[in-house]
């Protein structure tokens, strides 16, 4: 039964490195932040019910493509999923679970919004099988989390993050710095308090301006004002670096850290580039059928989505662009990438010429067949990447 | 074929903006020579970019009936001249070709530097010149400030000037019985064996090689058979025709025509402005002609994709079918492969070659620094053209260096001098003459055509907010202490940047230059060195710190393919630069590194 059209993928496929996970996209938020440009969207009624069955028919849509591999997380994400029924959760849950077999330690993450926690909710979605939740704080002042267009305060935030820690043993938060007017020693200040309420993992983004926001808006009509220059946005990630491994969670990826053994298995499969199904508007999904690496994106907006438009758009990447994503997406992570798995999808090593050059510079090391990127050279990452992908 | 004494033969001195296109349409306009429906605003100006930059670039005629009101029929012959003086040439030529000028001022403005260089010209050519104060309809209008101006500065008589609105329409007919009254008729003797003036020739898809001519004595027929004196090439007439401003053929022209004529020609440098034509064996004594234009600045042209080399030559050929002021060779770089050494007789026209190669045939380029020529005179008594000074011979060979100087005409309003002086001192100028009509300054200047070249209009402009014009003229070669400065990045000497200069403005460029280039070249992921050097000798230095932050903070979950897009625009940015080692410099550095701010 390993023929290639059988159910069982090949045991050398690549996509084995990084492991299987399904990803669900809940496209509504209770408003829409400034600087987002997720896939998220305001609206007044939910048909709750039509959401449910519309995700259990593409689950199984999923299962007859994808079927038989050993499961290792799922992850409902948007948007804000702690705005949708447990449950809808729940049914999801139970039915991934008897179409996949499920790994032992299977991860289930649900983003949540501080402004849609109720303890009654929370315990709903823990007995639906959620046994992991990363909630968007994103300051811990008042000030800033109005700029950010947030609509709850730094207190609601806490009390938000208690009951999620009291419900679930694993729980993690989202902080964006580089804010505006934000100096190097507010954030020592902030970080430091926000590591004292960590768990074991925590998420520090810097504040991106998106083409196509109320912030990118704002930005090209030069009115946002006291945004960090690229040497402060520099500082500030050396800072956040030091911080946190002094705090015993050392960065992971670029944006993400952990105490060992609690990163986010989810997103580990994404940067190991594993193969994951998207269900949901606008989800994407890896997904090697027949010895092939499919990209497959689903239709982005809610409305034609839900009313059965979901067609989505594939395309078969080749070897190249494979080893491409495999770099862009590996080197993100701290441990580096497999330079044999790099060389096997494609056809050829990197120019050696770069790699000693980047060497020479600190930006990146070689250590028992992996290629990393030095701490250093994480800030830099796009830098590299592009002298990596050679042109 | 019209009376001689029936033909009146002009062109419009103006400077640009006064409003000399607008009263060429009212003219053609009032006349009826062009059906309303088929009238568009500048109907002379035919090149897109002359459209857009305003600006007449080769001359133009048009040929205009008018019945004047002493009840007789007169043919109008109207050349427009070209505004700038890159083309100044051609507008010493298109002079000779006709009797007349009306000299067209902005009463709102007065007289310009460009006017008076102008009138100049058409004053050596003996014209008659009728003054016409334009824009008379604008409250700022002041004819009896423009009139004594143009009688103190010109010195020429302004009482008969003839106020005009061309936007309204007033003064219109009284400018065309001006023509008729005061401009003389044209000589010539029909009878006389043919003489014909080569005024200019370009190139059509269609027709080849069209030659506008002027004839001065006998006649011109379709199916002659002619000769170009300078060269003794024969030629089958196929066409004949005027333009109104279209192309209308006819069978003949006559003794003061102005027309054009086809002959199955293929080149444009196949024809020479000035040479004189007359009919197959026949034998005339040759007007007195021009010298032929020469080009004063020089500078590469390098395609930014590698690939579009041989596209870059097509182009430069077809250019210059039609531009015989246009000079090239071909030109490789280390830094930016192969292109081409091309000469201009301007910025402008560099300019205008340039914009028509991206435009017209779709080619990415990199200009860089443009370079006059420089005689550079070799210790065993040797000259040589120096156009690009990446070819600057070994300095133990070198004697001494000349470089071309011009006179530069300056009017300016009083309150800016302060600054228009300052600006040409630091270009090297020697003050020649300082006087004032009115409440505005003539200061004339000798300068090194080198300091003018690149942005010394733009400077001017800047410092006067616009109000002042300039003109400028050759006036010769002059020894100076010039020495190459070389521009080394990473330690590695860019040949595209290298420049000539003074050596006592050396390390004021050099400094100029690196600080430019630092803010021009992106930070890359170590420090870089910028310096200007004179043989092995540093100037100036400038670091350009190492990159410090360039990474996507969030990680859209799966989205792979947004990473991607990520990367391939990072890609296409980096298409538009150049490699020097492990450097990429953007191609708009190569010309924006040698402006100078102050
Ligand atoms: C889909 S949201 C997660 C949860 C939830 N929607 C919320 O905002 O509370 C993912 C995270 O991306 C981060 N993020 C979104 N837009 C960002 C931007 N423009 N710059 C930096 N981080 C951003 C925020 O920290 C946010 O919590
Ligand atoms: S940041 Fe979170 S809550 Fe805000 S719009 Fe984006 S997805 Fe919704």
């Amino acid at each position: 039964m390993l023929s290639k059209n059988s159910s069982q993928p090949a045991l050398n496929e690549d996509w084995r490195a990084g492991g299987f996970g399904i990803y669900i996209h809940w496209p509504y938020c209770e408003a829409k932040c400034p600087y987002c440009d997720f896939n998220s969207h305001v609206t007044r009624s939910i048909d709750h019910d039509a959401w449910r069955a519309a995700y259990r028919e593409e689950l199984q849509k999923l299962h007859e493509e994808a079927p038989g591999r050993i499961l290792n997380s799922v992850f409902f994400g948007g948007g804000t999923p702690s705005l949708m029924e447990p449950d809808t959760v729940a049914t999801m849950i139970e039915q991934i679970k008897t179409l996949w077999p499920i790994a032992n330690d299977l991860e289930v993450t649900l983003e949540a919004n501080p402004s849609s926690v109720e303890a009654e909710r929370f315990r709903d979605f823990r007995c639906a099988g959620i046994n992991r939740v990363s909630m968007g704080i994103q300051a811990l002042n008042d000030t800033d989390l109005k700029r950010l267009g947030r609509r709850h305060t730094k207190t609601e935030a806490l009390r938000a993050f208690d009951i999620a820690r009291d419900t679930f043993d694993r729980v993690s938060f989202d902080l964006i710095y580089g804010r505006q007017d934000q100096a190097l020693e507010d954030w020592r200040v902030e970080l430091s308090e926000a590591l004292s309420l960590t768990v074991d993992h925590l998420s520090l983004y810097q504040l991106t301006i998106e083409p196509g926001t109320a912030f990118g808006d704002r930005y090209n009509a030069g009115k946002l004002r006291g945004l960090p220059s690229d040497d402060l946005g520099a500082d500030l990630y050396e800072l956040t670096q030091d911080l946190c491994g002094e705090a015993g969670l050392p960065a992971y990826e670029v944006s993400n850290h952990a105490k060992d053994g609690a990163q986010s298995r989810h997103n580990l499969i994404y940067w190991r580039y594993g193969d994951y199904g998207g269900i949901g508007p606008g989800a994407h999904s890896r997904l090697t059928l027949n010895g092939q690496r499919h990209a497959i994106e689903h239709a982005l907006m809610p409305g034609p989505w839900l009313n059965g438009r979901r067609e989505d758009t594939r395309s078969i990447l080749s070897d190249r662009e494979q080893a491409q994503e495999l770099v862009m997406m590996s080197l993100r992570l701290k441990q580096g990438m497999d330079l044999a798995r790099f060389e096997a999808l494609n056809g050829r090593s990197f120019d050696t010429a770069t790699l000693k050059h980047l060497c020479d510079l600190g930006m990146i090391s070689f250590d028992g067949g992996r290629l990393s990127v030095s701490k250093q050279g994480f800030s830099v990452l796009n830098a590299i990447l592009a002298e990596l992908l050679n042109f | 074929m019209t009376p001689l004494s029936h033909i009146r033969n002009f062109s419009i001195v103006a400077h640009i903006d006064h409003g000399k296109s607008t009263l060429a349409d009212r003219l053609i306009q009032s006349t009826n020579t062009v059906a309303d429906r088929d009238m568009k605003e500048q109907l002379l100006d035919a090149m897109d970019i002359e459209r857009e930059r305003g600006i007449t670039i080769k001359a133009n005629t048009v040929r205009i009936d008018y019945t004047a009101e002493d009840g007789e029929k007169y043919v109008l012959n109207l050349i427009d001249t070209p505004g700038h003086v890159d083309f100044a040439y051609e507008v010493s030529r298109s002079m000779r070709a006709v009797e007349g000028s009306l000299l067209v001022v902005d009463s709102t403005q007065g007289v310009e530097a460009q006017t008076l260089a102008n009138v100049y010209q058409a004053i050596d050519a003996d014209h008659e010149i009728v003054p016409v104060f334009n824009k008379i309809d604008l409250p700022a209008s002041d004819i009896d400030r423009v009139a004594e101006q143009v009688e103190d500065v010109i010195g020429i008589d302004a009482s008969g000037a003839i106020p005009v609105s061309a936007k309204t329409g007033q003064g219109i007919h009284e400018t065309l019985e001006a023509i008729v009254q005061h401009l003389p008729a044209p000589a010539g003797d029909p009878d006389a064996p043919l003489k014909a003036m080569l005024v200019d020739s370009w190139y059509d898809a269609y027709l080849g090689v069209i030659v506008l001519v002027r004839i001065m004595d006998g006649q011109l027929k379709k199916g002659d058979k002619i000769k170009f004196l300078s060269n003794g090439t024969t030629h089958h007439v196929d066409r004949i025709g005027v333009f109104r401003p279209k192309m209308e053929h006819i069978d003949a022209l006559g003794p003061g025509e102005i027309g054009f004529l086809t002959a199955s020609i293929k080149q444009v440098r196949d024809t020479r402005v000035g040479d004189t034509i007359t009919h197959e064996r026949k034998e005339v004594a040759a007007l007195p002609g021009f010298k032929p234009a020469q080009p004063v600045v020089f500078c590469g042209l390098f395609p930014v994709d590698s690939a579009q080399f041989e596209d870059l030559r097509d182009a430069i050929d077809k250019l210059a079918l039609n531009d015989a002021s246009f000079s090239y060779e071909m030109e490789t770089s280390a830094a930016l492969g192969f292109g081409f050494r091309c000469g201009f007789l301007g910025l402008l026209h560099l300019e205008v070659i340039r914009d028509r190669i991206e435009r017209e045939y779709d080619i990415e380029l990199i200009t860089t620094a443009p370079s006059v020529v420089y005689h550079v005179y070799m210790k065993d008594g040797t000259m040589i053209e120096l156009h690009n000074p990446a070819d600057m011979p070994d300095l133990t060979h070198v004697d001494h260096l000349e470089e071309p100087r011009i006179k530069a005409t300056i009017l300016v309003p009083d309150e800016y001098l302060g600054d228009v002086l300052k600006l040409c001192q630091d270009r090297r100028g020697i003050q020649q003459d300082l006087t004032y009509a009115g409440s505005r300054a003539m200061a004339v200047y000798d300068l090194p055509l080198n300091e003018v070249v690149f942005d010394f209009y733009d400077r001017l402009k800047s410092v006067t907010k616009g109000y002042a014009s300039f003109d400028y003229q050759l006036t010769g070669y002059r020894q100076d202490n010039l020495v190459k400065m070389q521009v080394l990045v990473n330690d590695e000497p860019v040949d595209a940047l290298s420049m000539m200069v003074h050596r006592d403005r050396a390390e004021q460029r050099g400094r100029a230059m690196c600080e430019k280039l630092k803010d021009l070249i992106p930070r890359h992921m170590f420090k870089i060195p910028i310096q200007a050097a004179i043989g092995g000798k540093v100037i100036a230095r400038e670091t350009l710190s190492a990159l410090r932050k360039d990474v996507t903070a969030k990680c859209y979950g799966g989205d792979a393919t947004r990473k991607r897009k990520l990367l391939d625009k990072q890609k296409a940015g980096k298409k538009k630069m150049r490699q020097f080692g492990k450097v990429d410099i953007p191609q708009e550095a190569f010309i924006s590194a040698l402006k100078m701010d102050g």
